[in-house]
């Protein structure tokens, strides 16, 4: 009886072995790339030159609500925090990150949001609203240049399983997994746009095409209508786990929060 | 909320030719877009931007709704006297908003 | 949040051949086919400028002046990442001395909905005729800066700009 199961492992190994081709070939450490190098030289300069970059305009409207005092408590992020300068330097660099109350991973618009609810007693704020983008913003940008090191905490392993499962799983009508872009045609293009690699180092990042800030959700979520899949709601632990599997995927790489992408 | 980000060299030689470079937030709606449901979304943009120089006017721009949001301009002028740059941003709905720089010339 | 869709459609007519013959290519990894008519999406699209539109608006600045061709550079990337944000230059030559100066630049475009683009006023003090900006390419089109110096001349450079689609674009369900 024993080796029943020997032999639906071999068959399973078998049917592996012939969809292999199509299956994910994980980027090596040293063929990691930034978003930012497959972008044009214009964008790039948008990127390197501070007072050309949108996004910092995001990341300057985030250190004004740092020193806001919101909820009943009536509290300034910065009561506790101080100088976000110090005390928000390599935080994002870590997140998402376990929330022990939770028992589940949270990234970081869901920490300073829960931080607003237990510590100044004030509503959440709007995913995709732009004082969440902002304070995000502005926490993540105090992690500019930190190796990304997000995965670390022994207690997100099965989370990071569940992320990679989603990346590596084929959805929507055309049937196509995260994996088949960006671990096996980065180096292609999908019409006139570059595929990248879909390394997380620079969100929320500033995108031409939304003329705004957005979220790592937000591009998630448009990668999954674009390959007509029915996106996750912001917030849902799917795509969370997706944005942990994704930046544990990227440890080593340089935060560059506010980004520019096309 | 509305911000802006200028760069104005701290520090110029009398004579210099610096270059000032302007950010500010907005949307800049074209009023060429529509809603979901189909109704016009009405334009909302920057009509107009201008440099003072110690009280001289040295660069005024119109812009239409072609101008990217978060309208992005630069320009030159030459380091003449220490002293302030104001900067004027007007535009649809009462939209005002106004900025200042020092610089001092060597 | 959502609107980045209702601006495509009303900035952009995306060029669905192009986008089919590749998506073709690209979806025989995923073993498809088509049909992703995908994000021909966007037929929407208001009235584009004509090239009536484009000489009036030009006219409306330079009067009956002869426009030559000269002096005036353009600079801007021939292949657009995005037309939503398009960065600009445009240098004129000129001493820029109190007696020769440039007065103004004005950018006009083709096929956005409006020919204008942005009215730029300089002067002697500039020590540069040289501005920058970012703009909006509603299509692949010509592109048109004119100069006016001060002695009431018009000078002028076209460029055409190829603005290609982004491939995922927000959720278009």
């Amino acid at each position: 009886m024993k080796s029943i199961p020997a032999i639906i492992g071999a068959a399973l190994l078998v049917t592996a072995g012939i969809v292999a081709p199509l299956l994910a070939t994980e980027i090596p450490q040293g063929a990691r790339r930034s978003g930012y190098s497959f972008t044009a030289p214009e964008t790039q300069a948008i990127q390197n030159d501070d007072t050309a970059n949108p996004g910092m305009l995001s990341v300057l409207d985030g250190a004004s609500l740092w020193k806001d005092k919101a909820g009943a408590l009536s509290k300034a992020c910065a009561d506790c925090h101080h100088d976000a300068g110090v005390s928000m330097r390599g935080v994002a660099a870590r997140y998402p990150a376990f929330d022990q109350a939770l028992g589940r991973p949270v990234n970081l618009e869901q920490r300073i949001n829960l931080c607003r609810v237990r510590n100044q007693q004030a509503t959440p704020l709007a995913y995709e609203s732009h004082e969440l983008l902002a304070l995000t913003a502005f926490v993540a940008e105090q992690s500019r240049g930190v190796a990304i090191e997000t995965g670390a905490d022994p207690q997100l392993e099965p989370f990071i399983t569940k992320g990679r499962d989603l990346f590596m799983h084929r959805q929507g009508q055309l049937n196509l997994g995260c994996t088949n872009c960006h671990d096996d045609n980065w180096d292609k293009h999908l019409a006139g746009s570059a595929i990248t690699q879909g390394q997380p180092t620079g969100y929320p990042l500033y995108r031409l095409e939304w003329q705004s800030l957005g979220s790592l959700e937000r591009r998630l979520r448009s990668c999954m209508a674009g390959v007509r899949a029915q996106p996750y709601d912001y917030g849902a632990p799917e795509l969370v786990e997706l944005e942990l599997y994704l930046m544990s995927r990227a440890r080593g790489m340089p935060i560059e929060t506010p980004a520019v992408r096309p | 909320m509305a911000s802006a980000l200028i760069n104005v060299p701290a520090k110029a030689k009398r004579g210099e030719i610096i270059e000032i470079k302007t950010l500010m937030s907005h949307i800049m709606e074209t009023g060429y877009r529509r809603t979901a449901t189909g109704e016009l979304i009405p334009r909302n943009i920057i009509t107009s931007f201008s440099c003072r120089y110690n009280g001289a006017e040295i660069f005024r721009a119109d812009l239409f709704p072609a101008i990217a949001a978060n309208p992005f301009i630069t320009f030159f002028t030459v380091a003449t006297e220490s002293g302030k740059f104001d900067f004027d941003w007007i535009g649809d709905n009462g939209f005002a908003e106004s900025a200042s720089a020092l610089i001092t010339v060597e | 949040m959502r609107d980045s869709l209702n601006e495509k459609a009303a900035m952009r007519e995306p060029d669905t051949s192009t986008r089919r013959e590749f998506f073709s290519q690209f979806l025989g990894l995923a073993g498809g086919t088509a049909a992703l008519g995908a994000v021909s999406v966007l037929t929407l699209r208001p009235a584009e400028a004509t090239p009536a539109m484009l000489a009036t608006a030009i006219r409306n600045v330079t009067g009956a002046a002869v426009v030559k061709t000269g002096k005036v550079r353009l600079d801007i990337p021939p292949l657009v990442e995005n037309g939503n944000t398009v960065p600009m230059t445009v240098s004129v030559t000129s001493p820029m001395t109190p007696d020769d100066y440039v007065k103004s630049i004005h950018v006009f475009n083709e096929k956005n909905p409006q020919p204008n683009i942005g009215n730029f006023y300089l002067g002697p003090r500039a020590g540069r005729g040289q501005i920058s900006t970012r703009i909006r390419l509603a299509d692949s089109q010509k592109i048109v800066a004119i100069a006016q110096l001060s002695d009431g001349s018009f000078w002028q450079t076209s460029v055409d700009v190829i603005v290609t689609l982004a491939a995922c674009t927000d959720e278009v369900i």
